[in-house]
């Protein structure tokens, strides 16, 4: 009976695989993907990040069938969600936590990025696709930020969009109304910034995903060790440092998951507004076109560039800082001139400048959910400098600095 | 040319002819789903003139109407607050509004028809929020109060003009306006005033 079973299994297996290539994209990309075996906590945030994109694909398909994309019932929408909806507040909080801790897996797999040096020739278009989702995320996040129609989804919408205005010649106005489709920010606006968030950003957030994935294998994973396991490879031809992604790689995300499913569910059941860090509490104020809030902050994974929007005292520039302080970010392949990947066996300059980097990311996130006050300026004017700094100098201290010897083999410290 | 040949020069000619014409008809095709972006005929119709009554407002208050769905104020001004609008040029950035948006008859220091009313769209130059009114705030020298913008720190004295040293580009705009009696004020249109 097992025998027949199996016998009809197989049949359909190979059935399949004469007109669809299923086994073979299984072992391309699972069974026989060979990564590095010394993979650390840093690689969770990968498969992360998938995760997060699936949960925030499904629950935003189901907030759609009770949410209302106009002026005059989008905040209603929403509250009808949370309050008469059977579960709608779950979703939603699924869906508005999602959204941070999709920024929160995000930061951290572009920082595994920055200290491996996952960057680095032969990955520079996997990080230029890396870079492309992390835009496409922000302004999904952005355009996500204005349905629920709060004073914070308007006039934070508002001051986005504004940012355009500041291009010269007369561009920027003509620029800002085409967006906005009115004079200030309106039913148009809303309801355009709804198809592009539930329809046009997906599409392309999930095919450029797919493009990093194929980009990734083709090159292979980089490692802690920031060394080429294909160098060394096995009389079979399979790198000797390598494991196959599945069963290993999977059943260790597995576990990734489920810590960061218990994580999660902690706050979005505790703490789903995160003390007004994840839902802030003007956002409970339907959006007034009359009245600004006595304090607008973005929303936590915005405020270090939104601080450094602020530091510069004046418009252009200071909207030119905020795009390069992102723009920058791309180059990053480039600028780094040094002969090793990993920050394990780079210099002491290396080593100082990307601790220096995180501190001023952080105190310029933090600055940037405060109000400005003139001490607060002052400090985010420096963190604004060494920010630059950590990029612009890089092609600098990168070359001059002495590195360690890189090992043959990979480390399983 | 015998019938065998392939006549590459040809091939090329006609290949980029149909790459030109398609990517033409590609751009003309995108014409209309860029244009679907701009105002439609209602909300361009929406930016009809409004009408203003002051008569109850007292020295010294603020009150707002929307015009164009913008916050356009009326204020009415106390002598003192009139007063502090004057020996502080040095500090603003645009002191004449020359590089500001008004309607030409309110190039003056008090930036208004009558000295005391104030008419001003409150949106801040800088990217769009809406400023306080807080004509008593004192935070530091050259600044005897005005308008603070929560958002970014934009300070303005009480006839909208902008201080150095702030983020905003201009003063605040003036939208057109003009009397129709002592206590109705028509803003968004201005014919026979000026």
């Amino acid at each position: 009976m097992v025998a027949r079973l199996k016998q009809i299994a197989c049949g359909l297996i190979d059935w399949i695989d004469a007109r669809f290539p299923m086994t073979k994209w299984w072992n391309e990309h699972l069974a026989q993907y060979y990564a590095p075996k010394n993979f650390n906590f840093w690689y969770f945030f990968g498969s992360l990040a998938l995760l997060v994109l699936v949960n925030q694909i499904l629950t935003g398909i189901f907030l759609t069938m009770n949410y209302k994309p106009s002026e005059a019932d989008a905040f209603a929408s929403v509250e009808y969600i949370m309050r008469d909806v059977s579960w709608g507040w779950l979703v939603r909080y699924m869906h508005s936590v999602g959204a941070s801790l999709f920024f929160v897996v995000i930061y951290l797999h572009m920082f595994r990025g920055l200290i491996y040096g996952s960057y680095k020739n032969p990955r520079e278009l996997l990080w230029l696709f890396g870079m492309v989702i992390y835009l496409l995320l922000m302004a999904e996040a952005f355009m996500g930020y204005l349905l629920p129609w709060g004073q914070m989804s308007f006039w934070g919408a508002q001051v986005i969009i504004n940012l355009f205005g500041a291009i010269p010649f007369g561009i920027g106005d003509a620029l800002t109304i085409w967006i906005r489709g009115d004079f200030a920010v309106g039913d148009p606006t809303l309801n355009r910034f709804f198809a592009l968030h539930v329809a046009a950003i997906p599409l392309l957030l999930v095919a450029l995903v797919f493009f990093h994935i194929i980009a990734l294998h083709e090159v292979g994973s980089n490692n802690p060790d920031g060394i080429e396991i294909k160098k060394n490879k096995g009389p079979d031809g399979i790198p000797l440092d390598g494991i196959p992604f599945h069963p290993y790689y999977t059943v260790k995300d597995i576990f990734g998951t489920g810590m960061f499913l218990i994580l999660f569910a902690l706050i979005v059941f505790f703490a789903p507004e995160m003390t007004g860090k994840f839902l802030e509490p003007d956002n409970f104020v339907a959006a007034d076109a009359m009245v600004t809030p006595e304090h607008i902050a973005p929303l936590w994974y915005f405020a270090p560039f939104y601080a450094i929007l602020r530091a510069v005292p004046d418009k252009l520039m200071g909207v030119m800082a905020m795009g390069g302080a992102i723009g920058v970010m791309f180059l990053l392949p480039w600028l780094d001139r040094s002969k090793v990947r990993s920050i394990r066996y780079r210099g002491p300059l290396t080593k100082i400048a990307v601790t220096l980097f995180v501190i001023s990311f952080l105190v310029l996130g933090a600055l940037g959910t405060m109000p400005a006050g003139d001490v607060e300026t002052l400090i985010a004017r420096v963190c604004s400098v060494i920010y630059f700094g950590f990029f612009l100098l890089m092609p600098i201290y990168t070359s001059i600095e002495n590195t360690l010897p890189e090992p043959d083999r990979v480390t399983m410290k | 040319m015998s019938g065998d040949e392939v006549d590459l020069g040809r091939r090329r000619m006609i290949t980029g002819a149909t790459a030109v014409t398609g990517g033409v008809g590609a751009a003309c095709v995108a014409v209309p789903f860029v244009s679907y972006w701009e105002p439609s005929v209602a909300a361009q119709a929406a930016g009809a003139p409004v009408e203003v009554d002051i008569s109850e407002l007292r020295p010294g208050e603020k009150i707002t109407v929307e015009w164009q769905r913008k916050p356009v104020w009326v204020i009415r001004r106390t002598e003192e607050e009139l007063a502090t609008l004057q020996g502080h040029d040095d500090s603003l950035r645009d002191p004449q509004s020359e590089e500001s948006d008004q309607p030409g008859y309110v190039t003056n220091a008090n930036r208004s028809l009558k000295p005391e009313y104030l008419v001003m769209i409150g949106i801040c130059t800088h990217l769009g929020c809406s400023p306080t009114f807080d004509p008593e705030r004192e935070l530091e020298s050259g600044w005897s109060g005005g308008f603070f913008c929560p958002c970014h720190g934009g300070k303005y004295d009480l006839a909208g003009r902008v201080l150095n040293g702030v983020p905003p580009p201009k003063n605040m705009a003036v939208p057109p306006h003009r009397y129709l009696s002592d206590t109705v004020i028509l803003v968004g249109e201005d014919e026979g005033v000026a």
